[in-house]
């Protein structure tokens, strides 16, 4: 067995090197950042589910706001649950139509056109109004004139939604290829019948779940609500006419109260709309799997 | 190479091309299913064709050949105004279908399309069933009636030699095909229309050899019932199916640093590839490029 030719080996692995350090100092800063915005992100659940699940009941989801010296175990947060639920539903009526149906205006009919770009930049103006201006917005042309109700706080949520139901919608329609809506013309189809048959069943999966994030944002404003809904401690089930109240209002007013049973009750409402929040996200993320499921 | 690419793109209607249309019937009816005289095409100011003129005859299948960026595409999609989606294009010069001008005025692109079918380069099977992509087509055509539309995408899968592979399972996404199926899917659903001329935009370009042999038969096969405008990379398929082929290429202009399409030289598919008249044709297809 003497030695046969020798063939140099190969050495594959990668020496020490500058490259390989900085790939590390960047992992580890990434993993930093992912901690950086979990902490708090933890936190805030750990707070509200430990200061808040004590609280939940069948009572506390559906009783009428006690006033705020009763001790935590009376009353609850009925009229809040219902008045979030109703406020919500209504804005999303009123905002999810009108936005996609925008959105398929500045994407498919607009395009780049004087009407659609001003559409469009009021869309981004309009994402960067505060909440409290759109508030204050439906309080003095709305508000002031027909008094409190739902529907006045069902505005301004649907003022907070729209501009993100556009811009979310318009994303998806332009990730639909253009090799598709040739297809559907070559085929004779018109303008309205490609968006209809073509567009937006492969869009559908990603509007539905940016709608569903708007609607989740919405379910969550506090301000808007301050002047267009007050609070009330009885259930109103009439949305489009006196004052009701809403979980963010409650919490607002519960919490900025002294007495231990209302910030008990501030706690528990709390819990109570990240639960709502979460169910929406789950919902969309459900959606967008399903839709996307035999992939684009 | 030099005295014809000095001429002006901007001159008149001679500019460097007298396409050499032999009127001998190849193997079709002889009728003209397009004429096109003298047009040109633009993408806002760029002039991507320049003053071309053929016709394509009926039952025939015509290949357009040529380097990238002489404007074979471009022709082919003026044809059933598919070009009119494109922002800033515009056609000059005169197209008419069967005797008809497809630009005139009140002539709808749409009722265009449902005469004219094309089949694009990469496969475009929608995100539907396979049976709902080939009953698209009728369906915009107001068919609803069940048992007719199944017999339709019986009727087109068999002309897109794709029905035993799909008759078990039409009810699932279309998206699950390979590559060569799905464009003999996008062929068969646009022959579901019944249209009058199909036009093809390189759609082997995406396929294997044997994917496209599967097509080249169906092109063959489906001659006898529709006109087919081929633009193709390959010339050896253009000698393989074709009757007659336009073979396109780019004119420079040295001046202006311009460039644009022109029809240098079209006749029956033998007599381009055999006994080409142009010396730029005769250099392209012989693999010295023009």
């Amino acid at each position: 067995m003497a030695a046969t030719t020798q063939r140099p080996v190969v050495d594959l692995r990668e020496p020490a090197s500058w490259r390989k350090t900085k790939n590390q100092i960047m992992t580890g800063l990434m993993v930093l950042a992912m901690l950086i915005i979990i902490v708090p992100l933890v936190f805030v659940l750990y707070t509200v589910i430990s200061k808040g699940a004590g609280i939940i009941s069948g009572q506390f989801l559906t009783a009428a706001i006690p006033p705020n010296v009763l001790p935590a175990n009376l009353g609850g947060m009925g009229p809040a649950v219902v008045g979030t639920l109703e406020i919500t539903a209504l804005a999303s009526v009123i905002a999810i139509p009108l936005g996609v149906l925008g959105a398929i205006y500045l994407n498919e009919y607009g395009k780049k056109n004087v009407l659609a770009r001003i559409i469009g930049f009021m869309a981004d103006v309009m994402t960067g109004v505060p909440s409290i201006v759109m508030g204050l917005f439906i309080f003095s042309i709305f508000t002031l004139h027909f008094g409190f109700s739902g529907l006045g706080g069902a505005l301004a949520l649907a003022c907070l939604m729209l501009p993100l139901i556009i811009r979310s919608s318009q994303e998806m329609l332009s990730l639909v290829p253009d090799a598709l809506r040739e297809g559907s013309y070559a085929l004779g189809a018109s303008r309205a019948r490609v968006t209809v048959t073509v567009v937006l069943p492969t869009a559908i999966g990603g509007i539905v779940s940016g709608c569903l994030l708007a609607v989740a944002r919405a379910a969550g404003e506090t301000a808007p609500l301050l002047f267009t809904i007050l609070t009330v401690t009885s259930t109103n089930t009439n949305v489009f006419s006196g004052a009701n109240t809403a979980l963010p209002a409650q919490i607002f007013t519960n919490a900025t109260s002294p007495y231990n049973g209302a910030q008990a009750r501030a706690w528990g409402a709390a819990l109570t709309l990240i639960v709502i929040a979460f169910i929406l996200l789950v919902g969309a993320r459900i959606i967008t799997a399903r839709f996307t499921r035999v992939g684009r | 190479m030099t005295e014809r690419q000095a001429q002006p793109a901007a001159a008149r209607p001679t500019v460097g091309v007298t396409p050499s249309v032999q009127d001998l019937p190849a193997t079709g009816t002889g009728n003209h299913v397009f004429d096109a005289n003298g047009i040109s095409i633009y993408y806002s100011a760029f002039r991507a064709v320049t003053d071309v003129s053929f016709s394509i005859y009926e039952n025939e299948i015509t290949a357009f050949i040529g380097p990238s960026g002489c404007g074979k595409t471009t022709v082919l999609r003026s044809l059933n105004r598919m070009n009119d989606l494109i922002a800033g294009a515009r056609v000059e010069g005169d197209v008419r279908y069967r005797d008809a001008p497809l630009y005139g005025p009140g002539v709808s692109p749409i009722a265009v399309r449902r005469k004219i079918g094309m089949v694009f380069q990469k496969p475009n099977p929608f995100p539907k069933s396979i049976y709902d992509n080939i009953a698209y087509g009728p369906r915009i055509n107001g068919i609803r009636n069940k048992k007719q539309l199944d017999e339709i995408v019986e009727k087109s899968l068999r002309q897109g030699a794709l029905w035993d592979e799909v008759k078990h399972r039409l009810k699932t996404s279309a998206l699950g095909l390979s590559g060569g199926q799905a464009q003999r899917l996008c062929i068969a659903r646009t022959l579901a229309v019944e249209p009058d001329v199909v036009l093809m935009d390189e759609p082997c370009s995406a396929l294997d050899p044997i994917a496209t042999s599967a097509i080249e038969d169906l092109m063959k096969d489906i001659k006898s019932q529709y006109t087919i405008v081929i633009v193709t990379h390959n010339m050896q398929q253009a000698t393989r199916v074709s009757d007659r082929t336009a073979f396109f290429s780019v004119l420079r202009n040295e001046k202006s640093d311009t460039r644009t399409g022109v029809l240098v030289e079209y006749g029956q598919t033998r007599q381009i590839f055999e006994d080409p008249h142009d010396p730029r044709t005769q250099a392209y297809v012989t693999g010295r490029m023009g």
